[in-house]
């Protein structure tokens, strides 16, 4: 990110000067900077994480996860279904759903941790690894709670009206996600060490 | 299909607004100073994510002030038109699997000089909510297990984010209409 936000700082002085347009962006960049600091996405994040809250206490996540639970034994084969790290999967891909992103993370550690102790090769991703990962790498996004409180501080006629088609998109995602992780598990042998490999 | 994505964008936010809280009444939560520790953290988030939209603000706002994204939007105009990316929602797609902050100030700066409403609006909300910041994801998920070596996972979850954004392409087209 430092690298990529440097060259556009960069490239802008640079053009500025080709183009003779140095008072205008020192302008822009003074007033870019001011607006960022949208009171209105404040009290968006407030209102929508308290409500998260009240979720999580009543248990909301917890129900979600007796829904998603038969799903995610099958997606999971090599995880014995009373295993902790079933538990925490589940746990982990619910409270994502539901935007809980405080509390998914926690779990999703959790599940990582579990499922290395059910790992062969100890420090080479298993394929339930790469799996959850990917999983939480393209979740689905039940109300993407923050780019509506952007719209409603840019003043739209009507924020939420993104809701659907995120629900849709994000669907996607995930669809892709797993069928990827499933068959790109082959492309990718465990034994060969190095192919996988993240320098 | 139109008219059920419609209905689930008006009816989601007001039905858990009322929902969430009745349920948590019948199962006696304290329901107020639970909704007031969450609103904490999210104003607590809400401050997190102000730095990286500065950032991303001053960056593409200088770059528009300079001439740069004029530029560069008439050199991407054929493969953009073609695609129906607009080129100023063109960042997101390299910034979205990098940082979440990134990706909002990319979202903010589209909604704020072509407004919430347009084309590029609404596709780069959907967009950013289509998919999550991706490395960050794979570094602490795998970080936190001691995994060194991450085989098809990353691959696997950037096609992932591949296929969020054309579905998310396609969607706003289907939904609201061509740019």
């Amino acid at each position: 990110m430092g690298v990529i936000w440097t060259a556009l700082v960069a490239l802008a002085v640079a053009t500025a000067a080709v183009n003779g347009r140095m008072a205008a962006l020192t302008a822009a960049a003074m007033e870019s900077a001011g607006k960022a600091l949208a009171i209105g996405l404040a009290g968006a994040m407030a209102l929508w994480l308290g409500l998260v809250k009240v979720a999580e206490e009543a248990g909301l996540v917890a129900a979600l996860a007796r829904v998603a639970r038969p799903l995610l034994v099958r997606l999971f084969p090599e995880v014995p279904p009373d295993h902790p790290a079933m538990g925490a999967i589940v746990m982990n891909v619910s409270a994502n759903v539901l935007g809980a992103g405080n509390a998914a993370t926690p779990f999703g550690v959790k599940a990582m941790q579990a499922l290395e102790e059910l790992n062969p090769r100890k420090g080479t991703a298993s394929d339930a690894q790469a799996l959850l990962c990917a999983l939480n790498s393209a979740s689905v996004q039940l109300v993407p709670a923050t780019v509506i409180a952007l719209r409603t501080a840019a003043g739209s006629a009507s924020p939420a009206e993104i809701l659907g088609p995120t629900l849709v998109a994000s669907a996607c995602g995930t669809v892709v996600a797993v069928v990827a992780a499933k068959l790109l598990a082959r492309a990718w042998p465990r034994e060969p060490a190095g192919r996988g490999d993240v320098a | 299909m139109k008219p059920l994505l419609d209905a689930v964008s008006t009816w989601a936010i007001p039905l858990l607004l009322a929902g969430i809280p009745l349920v948590a009444l019948a199962r006696r939560v304290k329901v107020y100073p639970a909704f007031l520790e969450g609103a904490k953290g999210g104003f607590e988030t809400a401050i997190r994510i102000v730095p990286p939209l500065v950032a991303i603000f001053v960056a593409l706002g200088m770059l528009r002030a300079s001439g740069a994204m004029d530029a560069l939007a008439s050199a991407l105009a054929p493969l953009t038109a073609a695609v129906g990316l607009p080129a100023n929602v063109l960042p997101l797609v390299l910034v979205r699997p990098l940082s979440g902050g990134g990706a909002l100030g990319v979202v903010g700066d589209v909604l704020r000089s072509d407004g919430p409403d347009s084309y590029a609006g609404r596709l780069a909300s959907v967009m950013a909510g289509s998919t999550e910041t991706t490395f960050y994801v794979l570094a602490v998920y795998f970080g936190a297990a001691g995994v060194t070596r991450y085989r098809h996972a990353l691959p696997a979850a950037l096609l992932a984010d591949l296929a969020g954004f054309a579905a998310a392409i396609a969607v706003v087209r289907y939904v609201f209409g061509g740019p």
